[in-house]
């Protein structure tokens, strides 16, 4: 964790891609960690079977903000097939090695969400597939 | 960086410290642990876990029944801790009950009393700065029975705001509050609202989980009806926790859970229950642990509950001291800053560091803090807080630890580049 939070993560967490809502929604899912009270919410536009926008908003910490963050730049054009079957190892590469154990569902909460929205139906937690 | 102070210590708690074997380990970065959560359970002194050792290694048995020796050892000593933990609070031994935990002992009289005496038309008071332990069982309550929730406000500083408290009382059968808010440390005045609530003809439940391991407790002096706490926030194990109620009403309650040991006759159709305390303890109670709450009790006697109480305020006047020099850089101090005002406990945030963040970079640096709503959301909602970072001290922290807390934000500062 010392080095955990990089420059990169300190930007996605103060700036946000992809933050606020989408005008046409498509598909969407929201949900929060228990454990801490992290809100993440994800609206995607789909078109042709590929997500052609997405916006997200939530509020918590700089591991769940950044990661959500970095994962609504990675899956513009993604068939929304592919968007369902994502697992966490896109999330690792995202965010670095080094997160703790406890910090992990901070981590995930975002492509959980993200999931969900793709297959219309609350998805289980990545980090334990 | 900011170079520690280095405040003088007391050379008690010092020694004190010297009790306590987890302070004396490194973390795994070799770090000193610096443990400031007690709130959310204390650590425990040698002598607790020898008391532990003791009953498994040489007299471990069942207890109120046996006619061997070492079963007599163990009752006599399972009633002897109950005769401890209820002189602690000066009660007498017959109107200490062993719960669980300070969420069971509530539980007991939502369940026993308040579900059997309330009805449409009466009422429940209880406060803003609950623990959801002395909230939802008393929802659970006004839902099955008809009562009304009422709620005495909080003010921005965290204080209870009593303006209204007549008007409150109107119509009242219950007052349930905590002794201390485990977000802010707010002392709540027990000598204004027991008074009141008396003389509006309501009983008053206090939950004590924050209140009995810091301040002096006296069931008699404050005319509290029920007085709820647990062992493992006072240097006890976990999974045992007590219930003092007025003789007279736990006589008149019914049974809350029934079984073995609650019984003085049973017949196939009907059952005579057994006399206090014992009607409300079925099935083998956690025998070791009301042990090892009797020898918690027994060391903070020796130390003296006086001198808790004054330390905890020392330690938090030196806190607010040094927490408010990080208010320029963004840091905000929640509830009273007046250490008369609180106990043990500081609720904060610093910049836009998320409290989650924040206590993971103090814990690079072997310092415990509890970051999250501290089982308070509706204060958290209210307040507008998302999370807030907690730093809450006992017998063993010294001046020292708020120095490594301060060291330590200026870690978090350094590594979010406030």
């Amino acid at each position: 964790m010392d080095d955990f939070y990089r420059d990169y993560i300190l930007d996605h967490y103060r700036n946000p891609r992809n933050y606020g809502h989408l005008d046409r929604v498509d598909a969407k899912a929201e949900d929060l960690n228990p454990l801490c009270g992290d809100t993440i919410s994800m609206e995607l536009q789909v078109d042709d079977g590929k997500v052609s926008d997405v916006r997200f908003s939530g509020k918590g910490c700089a591991i769940s903000q950044a990661s959500a963050s970095m994962l609504t730049e990675e899956i513009k054009g993604m068939k929304l097939e592919d968007v369902a079957r994502l697992d966490k190892a896109v999330v690792l590469d995202n965010v670095g090695i080094g997160i703790s154990p406890t910090r992990m569902k901070c981590a995930m909460l975002g492509l959980r969400v993200l999931k969900s929205a793709a297959i219309g139906e609350i998805a289980g937690w990545p980090d334990e597939d | 960086m900011t170079p520690s102070l280095h405040h003088d210590v007391d050379p008690k708690a010092t020694r004190l410290a010297a009790d306590f074997p987890i302070l004396q380990h490194p973390t795994s970065r070799g770090k000193r642990l610096v443990y400031l959560d007690s709130a959310a359970t204390s650590q425990k002194p040698q002598a607790v876990i020898d008391a532990l050792v003791e009953y498994y290694t040489r007299y471990n048995a069942n207890i109120h029944r046996g006619v061997y020796e070492i079963a007599a050892r163990a009752t006599d000593a399972f009633e002897g801790a109950r005769a401890k933990v209820a002189a602690f609070v000066n009660a007498e031994a017959p109107e200490l009950i062993w719960t669980r935990n300070t969420t069971e002992a509530i539980n007991l009289v939502a369940y026993s009393w308040a579900a059997n005496n309330l009805g449409p038309g009466d009422a429940i008071l209880t406060t803003e700065l609950e623990h959801h332990s002395d909230l939802v069982p008393w929802q659970l309550v006004a839902e099955n029975t008809g009562a009304q929730l009422r709620f005495i406000p909080v003010d921005e500083r965290g204080l209870l705001v009593l303006d209204d408290l007549d008007r409150l009382l109107e119509g009242c059968k219950l007052v349930a509050t905590s002794h201390v808010s485990n977000t802010l440390g707010t002392i709540v005045p027990l000598d204004v609202i027991i008074p009141g609530a008396h003389a509006a003809g309501a009983l008053v439940l206090v939950d004590g989980a924050q209140g009995a391991p810091h301040l002096p407790v006296d069931v008699k002096a404050l005319d509290v009806d029920f007085y709820a706490f647990s062992g493992h926030k006072m240097l006890g194990p976990t999974g045992i926790g007590a219930l003092y109620g007025k003789r007279a009403l736990l006589e008149a309650m019914p049974p809350f859970l029934a079984g073995g040991d609650m019984i003085r006759k049973v017949e196939y159709e009907k059952t005579t229950f057994n006399e206090l305390p014992w009607k409300f303890e079925a099935g083998t109670s956690n025998i070791a642990d009301a042990i090892g709450f009797g020898a918690a009790v027994d060391y903070l006697r020796d130390v003296g509950m006086d001198w808790v109480r004054a330390h905890e305020r020392r330690l938090c006047t030196y806190a607010l001291e040094r927490l408010s020099a990080f208010e320029p850089r963004g840091l905000a101090i929640y509830g009273p800053r007046d250490p008369d005002l609180i106990s043990g406990a500081i609720s904060f945030n610093f910049a836009d560091i998320h409290a989650h963040d924040l206590a993971s970079i103090l814990d690079i640096e072997g310092i415990c803090v509890r970051a999250g709503h501290h089982c308070t959301m509706p204060l958290m909602n209210k307040m507008g807080w998302v999370a807030t970072a907690r730093a809450s001290f006992y017998i063993y922290n010294t001046e020292a630890d708020v120095d490594a807390l301060a060291d330590g934000l200026e870690k978090a500062a350094a590594v979010f580049k406030l």
